[in-house]
C-alpha cells in the first residue's frame, strides 16, 4: 500500500492562474493544461538541490507524458534566459519551462524557498506541496496516485462548474 | 597600520535574513596609512552560504562590493578559508561559510583626506541554502566607520 503522497480531493485547493513566455516567446497559461495532472516546479540555475529533482523530473515527464501528465517548470533566475536555456540544454530538460516572477511567486505564497513544487490535479487544483529537496518515491506515488484517480473532468460528475476552477 | 578603535557589537543589517552584519569598529589612521575593517558577518544556524569561490561556476559566490569609501581608498576584501561540507543534494563537498566568520576590507586613507569622521558604504550580496532548498540571493548594507586623525 502506498502512503498517502497527496490531499484528499476535498481538501484541494485551486492552483492560481498564471500567464509566462516560454524560451519561444509562446505564452502559456495554466489553464491550458487542465485535464492533466501537472507537476509545476519552482527552481533557479544557482539551487543545488533543484539540479537534483530535475533529472528526475525529465524522467518522469518521459514516462507519462502520454497518460495525462505534464511537467512545467517555472524558473526564478532575475537573469533569465541568457542563463535558464544553457542551463536546461545541460541537464537536457524535455518539459516546457517558463521564466517566473515576484508576482507568480506571491501567487503561490511567496516561494521563498527553492525546489518549490506543486502537484496540481487534473481539474487544477493542489493536490501536493514539496518545499525543498523532497524524495524521487513521493513524488512518484503522488503523480500515479493522481493519474490513477478519476478525473473529475472525464467522471459522471459532469464538468466541473466554473467557479470550482477559478484561481483563488 | 592602525588598529581599530573599538570592539563591535552585532546590530548593523541584522534584518530577517539568513546572513547578519555586524557593526565594524571603526578604524582611524592618517593621511597615506593603511588600514583594515574587521566586518563580522553571522549566518543563521542551520543554513549556509556560498563562499567567494564556490564549488562550481553555477553557485553565486558571497561578494562585498563598496558603492562609496569616503577618504578612504582601495577596499579589496580578503576573505576568510571556507570550509567544505557535503550536504544532501551535493555529491561533492561545496565551498562554504557557516556560522561566524570576519571579511577584512583593505583600505589606504586618501592623500589628501580631511581629518575627521566618515563612512564607507557597501553591498555584501550572499545566496544562502539549507540541506535541502535554497534561497534567492540577497544584499546586504555594510557600512564602516572611519576617522582621518
Amino acid at each position: 500500500m502506498r502512503a498517502a503522497s497527496v490531499k484528499p480531493a476535498g481538501e484541494r485547493k485551486n492552483a492560481p492562474e498564471f500567464t509566462l513566455k516560454d524560451g519561444d516567446g509562446k505564452v502559456v497559461h495554466l489553464a491550458d493544461y487542465r485535464g492533466k495532472v501537472v507537476l509545476l516546479d519552482f527552481f533557479a540555475t544557482w539551487c543545488g538541490p533543484c539540479k537534483i529533482e530535475i533529472p528526475w523530473f525529465t524522467e518522469m515527464e518521459r514516462k507519462n507524458k502520454d497518460k495525462g501528465f505534464a511537467v512545467l517548470g517555472v524558473s526564478m533566475d532575475d537573469e533569465g534566459w541568457e542563463v535558464v536555456k544553457p542551463f536546461l540544454a545541460e541537464l537536457g530538460v524535455n518539459y516546457r519551462v517558463v521564466i517566473g516572477n515576484d508576482s507568480t511567486a506571491q501567487l503561490y505564497g511567496g516561494v521563498d524557498a527553492l525546489p518549490t513544487t506543486f502537484l496540481i490535479d487534473q481539474s487544477g487544483k493542489i493536490a501536493a506541496i514539496h518545499v525543498g529537496l523532497a524524495s524521487k518515491k513521493d513524488f512518484e506515488d503522488g503523480i500515479q496516485q493522481l493519474l490513477e484517480a478519476p478525473s473529475p473532468l472525464t467522471s459522471g460528475g459532469g464538468p466541473v462548474p466554473a467557479l470550482a476552477v477559478r484561481p483563488e | 597600520m592602525v588598529a581599530p578603535c573599538l570592539p563591535s557589537l552585532f546590530a548593523q543589517s541584522s534584518a530577517a535574513g539568513y546572513l547578519a552584519v555586524g557593526e565594524p569598529a571603526k578604524v582611524a589612521g592618517t593621511r597615506n596609512a593603511a588600514v583594515q575593517a574587521k566586518i563580522p558577518v553571522t549566518v543563521r544556524v542551520g543554513y549556509h552560504v556560498n563562499s567567494n569561490t564556490p564549488s562550481d561556476d553555477y553557485l553565486i559566490p558571497l561578494k562585498l562590493t563598496w558603492s562609496s569609501t569616503g577618504a578612504l581608498e582601495g577596499g579589496a576584501i580578503t576573505y576568510p578559508k571556507p570550509s567544505l561540507e557535503k550536504y544532501e543534494f551535493s555529491e561533492k563537498p561545496l565551498s562554504v561559510y557557516t556560522g561566524n566568520f570576519d571579511l577584512v576590507a583593505n583600505f589606504k586613507v586618501a592623500a589628501n583626506a580631511p581629518a575627521g569622521p566618515g563612512v564607507a558604504v557597501g553591498k555584501l550580496k550572499y545566496q544562502a541554502c539549507s540541506n535541502k532548498a535554497c534561497y534567492a540571493p540577497k544584499t546586504v548594507e555594510v557600512s564602516v566607520p572611519y576617522q582621518v586623525q
